[in-house]
């Protein structure tokens, strides 16, 4: 086939031995760099940062040519773990998707699993059936999300400063959030709550009284991030002038998010194309015009304070009813219970199609081993994740699985903007910036 | 079995879609004829369903009005290209409206210029590409790599799908990079998975597989892979192995 890696010269070559062919996977072109790199009389050397660094958010790799302190060239290693969800879920049906997609980017379950419900309900043409309480939850869940993915991120770049205090304040409140999922979905991630056609199942007793007790401890909470941090010099000193990119360097590179916002483009999907019902909620979008770091830890920060006021809205509206579409073909799972052995099918239903109703057990099987079908045809949705535009192009060919589902995922453009925030700046400084664009590999490996 | 002419009529060979009785959605692309169903190919099918002949057809193309602001985006865009001297009906295969979307099939020599119109004239603004996406569709003969990009206009608040294709034996398609540098690890990725090689890419290799990886992973004919697995007591095949109901 003509269709092998056209830059042949990159890729290391392979090796035979007694054994069989062996090559050498990573860092094939190490032996030219090292040598171009002394033949070279100062002091320009080549880092490898990663893939196990503790400050790189994961596998990521980060290839930096350093003249003493100064960062000439840098390059990021992507892949380390690509673990091919995209390509599962040509291999598993429409339902069963959302259980992979919630592992992508693993700090925002419920953006990744709204984002694929929303694009299968539009190519199911369902959108409009969706019952309000499945939006309104989705909403919460989503909006509790954000405060949880911002304080990861605020936390974690605190302590890649060296403020571990700011660090053990994230992950602190991040806990309360956590407990919150654990009581709604049974987990703490990887939920696979959001299901195309609505949710799993509904809020359990008491959700909504933790979710109100949550909302009044973090708004005591979150002004001593600001106390801690938004005026601390030294942070300032670090953050300030980091990580710079401006508007057309946004546009150029597809920054979305947090990144795009700094730059003062006040651009967010739930504003400019509402789903779940965002029109209808009363949040502002704040923003910054200092392009760097700073400004997109203000903005993150501000955010956590619009989301407490959007769950607020979310639990005055919360309506008994349904959470799941009416049609009986698409919703699935049947009847779910809380067993001694946890969440399962309910025990009544498993009576009522066992014993007395062969067409409601038919209908059951049908469901969960063939699923439904979705008419042939594409979709295009996106969602306001807390890194950015979200999106998911989803492809049908009229069967009971995907037979494309491209995620769009911000943390993976937006990782493209490392070079250049990072080049001509110091080595310490390739932290914060890394650290304010908030990838995280799960997401941008897939 | 034979027809009014005395023709011998094999089901499972002669049929083809077209003359096929009752077929739904008669409108649209046909992408593949479907045969059977529960993965019931080789024998042992006492269902009939292994009879079964489905023709798969995605949306096709829509005539004017498109309706909305699609009439105007086509219209823009028709212009534009008409005063850089090129003809809309050859840049543009077919639009196709869906599920309040809008597709421009364009021809592959042409994405370059399009693009560019797209994103610099004042009335389009497409100021944001979201990548490219590949899709594998084997059976689309001369078609059978797609390119999907999605463009979004902060200006005017909206979004439009750009397609190419191209065939499996020529997998090129111009590269976006000099129009939309984000498209830059795009298309790594695409190419990396289904092997469509973007021309004019500055360093177009491998970006999540091992740069000495052999194939295409996400292209239709390369397998999934995986082990069965026993779980209390049963065999349970391979992902890939299992009961299929498409």
């Amino acid at each position: 086939m003509s269709t092998q890696t056209p830059s042949g010269a990159s890729a290391a070559s392979p090796r035979e031995t007694t054994e069989g062919t062996v090559y050498t996977v990573t860092g094939g072109d190490w032996d030219e760099i090292a040598q171009s790199a002394a033949k070279s009389d100062d002091e320009r050397i080549i880092v490898n940062m990663g893939p196990q660094h503790p400050s790189t958010h994961g596998v990521l790799r980060l290839i930096l040519e350093i003249d003493g302190e100064t960062v000439t060239e840098a390059r990021c290693g992507i892949g380390y773990l690509h673990t091919g969800i995209e390509k599962n879920l040509e291999f598993r049906t429409w339902t069963q998707g959302t259980t992979f997609v919630t592992r992508m980017d693993y700090l925002t379950p419920f953006f990744n699993e709204t984002a694929y419900c929303l694009g299968v309900e539009k190519l199911l043409g369902i959108t409009d059936q969706i019952p309000d309480r499945a939006s309104i939850i989705r909403v919460l869940l989503m909006e509790l999300n954000r405060l949880s993915s911002h304080l990861v991120c605020i936390a974690t770049g605190g302590m890649e400063l060296g403020a571990t205090t700011i660090m053990i304040y994230g992950f602190r409140d991040r806990e309360l959030i956590l407990d919150i999922y654990e009581l709604i979905t049974g987990l703490r991630m990887n939920h696979a709550f959001v299901r195309p056609g609505g949710l799993a199942q509904d809020l359990p007793p008491g959700a909504v009284d933790q979710i109100r007790e949550f909302v009044k401890k973090m708004t005591k909470n979150l002004p001593e991030y600001d106390k801690l941090a938004t005026g601390n010099p030294i942070f300032k000193a670090r953050m300030q002038d980091v990580g710079y990119l401006d508007l057309a360097g946004c546009m150029a590179l597809g920054a979305t998010g947090p990144i795009l916002r700094s730059a003062g483009l006040p651009h967010d999907l739930r504003k400019s194309q509402p789903y779940c019902g965002y029109e209808t909620y009363d949040f502002e979008v704040p923003t910054a015009d200092t392009c760097d770091s700073y400004g997109r830890f203000l903005i993150r920060l501000e955010e956590m304070r619009q989301s407490l006021r959007i769950i607020e809205q979310c639990l005055d509206r919360l309506q008994p009813g349904p959470v799941m579409v009416a049609d009986k073909k698409i919703a699935w799972p049947a009847q779910l219970a809380l067993g001694p052995d946890g969440l399962g099918n309910s025990l009544d239903h498993i009576k009522k199609i066992m014993g007395t109703s062969m067409e409601a057990l038919i209908h059951h099987f049908k469901l969960v081993t063939e699923g439904f079908r979705v008419p042939p045809g594409q979709a295009y949705v996106a969602v306001e994740s807390p890194k950015g535009e979200l999106g998911v192009h989803v492809v049908s060919d009229g069967g009971t699985r995907p037979y494309r589902v491209h995620f769009r995922d911000p943390s993976f453009t937006n990782l493209q903007a490392m070079a250049a925030m990072c080049e001509g700046g110091q080595v310490a400084d390739v932290i914060v910036a890394v650290a304010s664009i908030d990838p995280v590999m799960g997401g941008v490996d897939r | 079995m034979s027809d009014a002419n005395g023709n011998e009529v094999n089901p499972e060979k002669d049929l083809s879609a077209s003359n096929l009785p009752g077929q739904r959605g008669d409108k649209g692309e046909e992408i593949r004829v479907q045969r059977g169903m529960f993965g019931a190919n080789n024998g042992g099918d006492t269902s009939g369903y292994g009879g079964l002949v489905r023709s798969i057809r995605l949306p096709g193309a829509a005539t004017r009005p498109y309706g909305g602001w699609f009439d105007e985006v086509a219209d823009e865009l028709e212009g534009a290209l008409e005063e850089q001297g090129l003809v809309p009906e050859n840049v543009i295969d077919k639009t196709v409206v869906d599920r309040d979307e809008i597709t421009f099939h364009v021809e592959r020599e042409y994405l370059l210029p399009v693009a560019r119109t797209l994103r610099d004239d004042p009335a389009l603004r497409f100021e944001l590409c979201t990548g490219v996406s590949g899709v594998h569709l084997p059976h689309d003969k001369g078609r059978e790599l797609h390119a999907v990009y999605h463009l979004r206009s902060i200006t005017h608040n909206r979004l439009i799908r750009l397609e190419v294709s191209a065939p499996d034996a020529d997998p090129h398609v111009p590269s976006l990079v000099t129009v939309y540098p984000t498209n830059d690890w795009h298309e790594r990725e695409a190419y990396d998975f289904f092997g469509l090689i973007f021309d004019g890419h500055p360093a177009l290799t491998r970006i999540m597989m091992p740069d000495d990886w052999q194939g295409f992973p996400q292209r239709k004919d390369y397998p999934l892979g995986g082990i069965p697995v026993e779980y209390k007591g049963a065999q349970i095949p391979a992902p890939d192995q299992r009961r299929s109901y498409s």
